[in-house]
């Protein structure tokens, strides 16, 4: 059927490995998005004292950024518990946690966009120093992965929605998972260097 | 005959029980986080201790959240080559920048 093909199938079957390779190809990917974030968080540290003009670091609101940092680190759990509703059978369970997932990055995200309009409220911009230009570029990057992550989650809430996504598709919801830990896990960094310590 | 996959599932998952339990320990850290930020400490005592923290949150995700520890070794070398290489290159840049300046234009 269509959709079994781009749902996947958790039936076992022949790799040269031995392992299933849609799922050594989503962790190659995390690997690589590891060294692309690498990249982006070394910039800012680099960075992070080249404030010429406007605002710097001091303009971050820790305890409004802990709590956006708290619903992401539980969407993990929602999201981890969906995996294990599906492969226990229980699909209707499984969606439930799926869209608690999606609606804690939806709020993640909207955390996002009115904390970006606070700060070029208050001068900083992604041009006006390279310390704006490594922030905005890193966090939203982010952003955007946590964007990405929420589509997914959706369309499988979706699938879900129509029938469409059984137990023998854990391996699905097993790699769109494995997407979304890897976004919080970049969160967990990125609070930590840009917010909680001090330049 | 059993694939690779299905031997490296053979150690025991975690039950909803411990994920609930690791979501707990990753938020009593997080509070930790941010007291020790507010609560005026050294700065070599403060930033290592960010650092380590942030250590174990990202160790608890990985392992029990994206499954890693139980799962088979292929993946772990993946994830974590990529891992150790964007952290040499960041402490490579870091090191870099700290001791060249770039001239006055």
């Amino acid at each position: 059927m269509a959709h079994d093909a781009t749902m996947g199938q958790a039936e076992a079957h022949y790799t040269t490995t031995g392992l299933d390779h849609r799922k050594i190809l989503m962790w190659v990917f995390l690997a690589s998005d590891c060294l692309f974030f690498g990249a982006l968080i070394s910039t800012y540290m680099v960075y992070r004292s080249n404030v010429p003009t406007g605002p710097g670091p001091e303009i971050f609101d820790i305890p409004y950024t802990s709590v956006s940092a708290f619903v992401l680190l539980m969407s993990s759990l929602t999201m981890v518990l969906a995996l294990a509703a599906l492969q226990r059978g229980n699909s209707r369970q499984a969606r439930l946690w799926l869209l608690a997932t999606a609606l804690q990055g939806a709020v993640f995200l909207g955390g996002q966009f009115y904390e970006f309009n606070v700060f070029v409220d208050q001068g900083l911009t992604i041009t006006n120093s390279v310390f704006g230009t490594s922030f905005f570029v890193l966090t939203g990057f982010h952003g955007t992965h946590v964007a990405i992550g929420v589509f997914m989650l959706l369309t499988l809430v979706g699938a879900s929605w129509m029938g469409r996504l059984k137990p023998k598709h854990d391996l699905t919801v097993e790699l769109v998972g494995l997407y979304w830990h890897f976004v919080d896990i970049v969160w967990i960094v990125i609070f930590t260097v840009v917010y909680l310590i001090p330049s | 005959m059993a694939t690779a996959e299905q031997q490296a599932h053979t150690e025991e998952h975690p039950t909803p029980r411990t994920y609930v339990n690791v979501a707990i320990i990753l938020s009593i850290i997080t509070i930790i986080e941010v007291a020790i930020v507010i609560v005026e400490v050294p700065s070599v005592i403060l930033i290592s201790s960010l650092l380590a923290l942030s250590a174990v949150k990202f160790a608890f995700v990985v392992g029990w959240f994206m499954h890693l520890k139980f799962d088979a070794r292929l993946y772990q070398a993946l994830f974590l080559g990529g891992l150790f290489l964007a952290i040499a290159v960041l402490l490579a840049l870091v090191a870099l920048f700290e001791n060249f300046t770039l001239p006055a234009t």
